[in-house]
């Protein structure tokens, strides 16, 4: 293991150490927070006991899944389709730019009206968060395609669609993927904020019920489940963007 | 493009965005929205009335003390970890992983810690803003050119004399685009907070539109929040782009 990584290691190891000492002697009070092994405990017991747990855990993984793959690939093609005309993606800039800026969620209300309470809401919710990082992600990576590469498209007479599949995407995807990353996250963000406000199932919600009836345990356990989740995912896509990278620029 | 095209197209899209707007009108019905006209009347009455300037003045407290935490504590330990190397790669992709998850689910911790009321809202803000505040002192701070590094050394630069006099003006241009988004981020933070949680402030209101179905006082206060968060932010990026074409 690398000095960084022990450090790292060390660093989280001793945070978990100092809030489990800080919970134990009852300095936190335990209302307010509780042992990091016993959010673990109260994970595992939830999983094992509540018969809630795994329908609710799919649910909400089925969610963030369908909502991904929407702001993804809707993203792209609304990227590409700005990227073609320059005039009206000069007009939509100032919507992109301070889009994250407004509480997006305060339409989830809204949505509920027009898709009813349950899975499509939430997804459109998760969608609508994701969609607009991988707009703008879509836009710079197409802005950062050497000229040459287009210049090789109109030589060898590529058709827009075939343009767009072997040369654009290919060309933009290493930096793609940082878009591809904020999407992922912005789509757990939004599907589990959604539950969390009102839903009729989902591990959002369940966070939000255990938080109303004082079930600490529960509640600290379903949060660990989420943020371990969560920082894994991204872990894991940073994982890959830094390998796109290498062998991008191994290749060039 | 001349700036007389481009106004063009700013009135072409804000037609275009209206009539989308009448026609969805149309086909969902008032229960879903709320007609164009009668909620600018309704922006026109919120804008008029006291109660919504002391809601306003409550977020508005709530956010500049949230900014303050998060601007500030995000630059000290983006210089920290921007300047000292080791210390940078231990930390980064941990503020990267932090500033991955989902924050609204820390919600209920926060509550649970500061308990309802202002520092609750300014705890929630400042951690959506520092995150991104940080991370982007860091990334400016580790691309500053070798060779103004090696005048700090030359020169023996005391730490405080290097940041004021080379790291902040060669870091200037990143650093404020991170305080840019750290800004929005916060403000995102500060009205979830409201929403949730408190007896003041927009999104106080807005919660209780949210519960009474509300749909036009919805609507207008959304559009509200639009309108300065786009202003704001049109403000900063026009700071930043001065700064970035020096």
């Amino acid at each position: 293991m690398s000095r960084v990584r022990l450090w790292q290691f060390g660093l989280i190891a001793g945070a978990f150490l100092l809030l489990e000492i800080l919970c134990r002697t009852q300095i936190i009070n335990p209302f307010t927070m509780i042992p990091p092994t016993q959010m673990l405990v109260g994970l595992f017991e939830a999983a094992v006991n509540k018969p809630w747990f795994w329908p609710d855990v799919s649910y909400t993984l089925f969610n963030i899944a369908a909502a991904v793959a929407i702001s993804i690939v809707g993203g792209f093609v609304i990227g590409l389709g700005l990227h073609a005309i320059p005039r009206l993606r000069c007009a939509i800039d100032p919507i992109l730019t301070s889009y994250y800026a407004v509480p997006t969620f305060i339409l989830y209300p809204l949505l509920i009206v027009f898709c009813g309470i349950g899975p499509l809401s939430l997804i459109v919710m998760g969608a609508l968060f994701g969609i607009v990082a991988m707009v703008v992600a879509t836009l710079a990576a197409l802005d950062r395609i050497p000229r040459v590469m287009l210049k090789v498209a109109q030589v060898t007479r590529l058709d827009p669609m075939r343009a767009t599949l072997l040369l654009k995407l290919p060309a933009a995807a290493p930096h793609l993927m940082s878009g591809l990353r904020l999407a992922v996250a912005y789509s757990i963000i939004g599907i589990i904020a959604g539950e969390f406000i009102l839903s009729t199932a989902g591990i959002g919600r369940r966070v939000a019920l255990s938080y109303n009836n004082f079930d600490n345990a529960t509640m600290y356990g379903l949060l660990v489940l989420i943020l371990g989740f969560a920082a894994g995912v991204n872990a894991l896509l940073g994982a890959f963007e830094h390998a796109l990278r290498r062998r991008w620029y191994h290749q060039s | 493009m001349s700036a007389r095209a481009r106004i063009l197209d700013y009135a072409l899209l804000a037609v275009g965005l209206l009539l989308a707007w009448a026609v969805l009108y149309r086909v969902a019905g008032p229960e879903a929205l709320s007609p164009p006209l009668e909620t600018f009347e309704r922006v026109g009455s919120f804008l008029d009335s006291v109660s919504f300037w002391n809601h306003a003045e409550a977020t508005g407290v709530a956010f500049a003390y949230g900014c303050v935490v998060a601007l500030a504590g995000g630059m000290l330990v983006g210089f920290a970890l921007g300047i000292h190397r080791f210390a940078g790669d231990v930390g980064e992709p941990i503020l990267t992983s932090l500033y991955s998850i989902p924050k609204i689910t820390l919600y209920p911790i926060i509550l649970l810690i500061f308990g309802l009321g202002v520092s609750a809202k300014v705890a929630f803000g400042a951690i959506h803003g520092f995150f991104p505040v940080a991370l982007f002192t860091i990334g400016a701070i580790k691309n500053t050119s070798p060779v103004l590094l090696k005048t700090v050394r030359v020169l023996r630069l005391k730490p405080v004399e290097a940041i004021r006099t080379v790291y902040l003006p060669a870091a200037l241009p990143e650093i404020v685009t991170g305080l840019r988004i750290g800004f929005a981020a916060t403000l995102l933070g500060t009205l979830i907070g409201e929403l949730f949680a408190s007896d003041r402030g927009i999104g106080f209101i807005l919660a209780r539109a949210m519960e009474a179905h509300k749909v036009t006082d919805i609507m207008a206060l959304t559009l509200l929040l639009f309108a300065f968060a786009a202003g704001a932010n049109a403000l900063l990026m026009a700071v930043d782009h001065r700064i970035h074409r020096h």
